[in-house]
């Protein structure tokens, strides 16, 4: 067909503009799906619970993602600096994920356990009172903010939609309790979101002060839990290698 | 643009011109002069990209490129495999080899790094603390190799030189140490972890109470007190109703074990005393800390973190290289 044939009709142009840049998606993309070694099969991987995904949600809502990734790199500097590489299967149950492209402030895929809850709450509201030369802005109101997490079941039934698997049913409750152990099963049910989700502000006292539940608990909550579910000590240090 | 010349464009009166200077045309014309040539690429642009081309068919045979049902081609095997020395759970180390790929590239990489290495580590795993500080050039090594551990992994919370954060987390350059300054106690608070605890007393003792106490302790730091008030604390320090001997010491200079203060000396770690100016706020702030407590002084475990030998090497770091061990 002539270049200035289909230059000339909009419909043939538009129709094979989208086959032309669908190819390199397709191509790229779907085998994933498919090949089996793309998510590694690994232990402890687990969906967030209540309290964390509302912290990711705040996490989200600040645009951490902007200056902070979540991603290691199999590369020597970031895991003496960072820690073992990121799986894939650590990501497996983000919509979306949170792998960011930028780094002007450091990775924090293995951010959790590092710090204390003290030193994130301190950190947050005033990151130059911990760390002189840094350039992260104040988030004070962080700390202050009442969380608001009347629509914590929603946000979970929306994650459903995507696969990840909450429970909503005795049925799917027993299935998670197989799958994750009773421990976790129960911050995965829909229907007791609420309730699990105060109990953890309670118990992780993340913000350090037990009397408010506030986002800054929510978040801290989340960042405590980066890049801890994998006990790598578990695995070959070269277990990893054979899945790509 | 006039109406004109709107009329003129592409529908040009004379024949179109096909060809200008030997240069074929599109046969396009704009304001009935202007042509589109359509020069063929240049020569050099064409058979670079058949290169790249023939280079993509070089790159499958060497690297992992096309999926294949539920898995993918891994490259010709033996054309370009890695070999590297992995650690099994159990410790031992296996030699392997496979096809070319970034997680067996990162493990050569780990391998050449700690062959580079391995000399200093094992030595500082060989040699016993006191010894590791008479030896100048294991020193060198610690010192440097320390500095970039203490960075990362310490600096957040005692800052880059150790020096602390008043309010936060303690001076590690000085003499004073809440769980010891020995080796041995420096490597159990990194690997272990420390939790800071006081219990608050405003519903144990009366605010009055919490004010002799408050004077009696500023009187112990030669800080400005009531006297009366001070020595009514005293005593009060001393009985089980507020009991705070217990952690405390009858003398007040603290247990190491436990992390309580030192409550003699001038070294402040919750409040900035010696830096506020008067009295009645200083007063304050003591008064506020026995009536509230602590639940602060979290240090995390860093025996998940980091490497046994590493964390001796900080050890060192902390206790010769910021120079306040004991």
């Amino acid at each position: 067909m002539k270049h200035d044939k289909i230059e000339r009709n909009l419909g043939i142009l538009l129709v094979l503009t989208m086959v032309a840049i669908s190819a390199g998606g397709l191509v790229e993309i779907v085998p994933l799906f498919f090949i089996k070694e793309t998510v590694e099969k690994v232990e402890g991987v687990r969906p967030y619970k209540p309290l964390e995904l509302r912290g990711r949600d705040i996490y989200i809502r600040e645009g951490c993602y902007l200056c902070h990734s979540q991603m290691i790199r199999p590369f020597r500097d970031e895991a003496l600096r960072y820690g073992h590489y990121s799986l894939a299967a650590e990501s497996k149950y983000d919509h979306p994920f949170q792998w960011g492209s930028k780094r002007t402030g450091p990775d924090l895929a293995r951010v959790g356990g590092k710090y204390s809850n003290d030193w994130q709450t301190q950190h947050l509201i005033a990151p130059r009172s911990l760390v002189p030369q840094s350039v992260m802005p104040n988030y004070p109101w962080l700390a202050k903010n009442d969380l608001d997490y009347s629509d914590i079941s929603l946000r979970l039934r929306a994650l459903r939609k995507t696969g990840v698997p909450y429970s909503e049913t005795q049925a799917e409750y027993d299935r998670n309790v197989e799958e994750f152990g009773a421990d976790v099963a129960k911050y995965l049910h829909i229907p007791d979101a609420e309730k699990n989700l105060i109990e953890q502000a309670q118990q992780g006292n993340y913000d350090t002060n037990p009397d408010k539940l506030t986002e800054m608990d929510a978040l801290v909550a989340y960042l405590q839990m980066l890049g801890t579910l994998v006990d790598f000590k578990k695995y070959d240090d070269d277990y990893f290698v054979k899945f790509r | 643009m006039s109406q004109e010349n709107t009329k003129d464009s592409g529908t040009a009166e004379q024949k179109p011109v096909f060809s200008q200077g030997g240069v074929p045309t599109t046969g396009h014309s704009w304001d009935g002069d202007i042509r589109e040539l359509t020069n063929p690429l240049p020569r050099w642009w064409v058979w670079a990209f058949y290169i790249t081309a023939i280079f993509t068919v070089v790159y499958w045979l060497f690297y992992p490129a096309w999926p294949v049902g539920n898995t993918y081609t891994k490259g010709v095997p033996g054309l370009n495999s890695i070999t590297y020395t992995a650690t099994q759970v159990d410790g031992t180390e296996v030699e392997k080899t496979t096809h070319w790929n970034m997680r067996s590239k990162f493990m050569v990489e780990m391998n050449e790094l700690h062959a580079a290495q391995k000399q200093w580590f094992d030595k500082v795993a060989a040699t016993p603390y006191e010894q590791i500080a008479q030896d100048a050039e294991l020193m060198q090594f610690v010192t440097s190799a320390g500095k970039t551990l203490f960075s990362d992994n310490c600096a957040p919370c005692h800052q880059a030189g150790g020096q602390g954060v008043i309010g936060f987390a303690p001076n590690l350059t000085d003499d004073h140490w809440q769980y010891g300054g020995a080796y041995e106690q420096i490597e159990a608070t990194i690997v272990h972890g420390r939790r800071g605890y006081m219990p608050p007393f405003k519903e144990i003792i009366s605010d009055e109470e919490i004010g002799q106490l408050a004077n009696y302790v500023l009187n112990l730091s030669g800080e400005p007190h009531d006297a009366g008030s001070a020595s009514s604390g005293a005593k009060l320090f001393q009985t089980n109703t507020a009991g705070c001997y217990a952690c405390h010491g009858a003398d007040a200079k603290g247990i190491e074990g436990i992390g309580s203060a030192n409550l003699t000396d001038k070294i402040w770690l919750w409040a900035n005393i010696p830096e506020m100016s008067t009295p009645e706020e200083k007063l304050k702030a003591v008064k506020t800390i026995i009536s509230g407590g602590l639940n602060r002084g979290v240090m995390p475990p860093w025996e998940d973190r980091l490497k046994p030998d590493q964390i001796k090497l900080l050890t060192v770091y902390v206790h010769q290289g910021l120079g306040g061990g004991k």
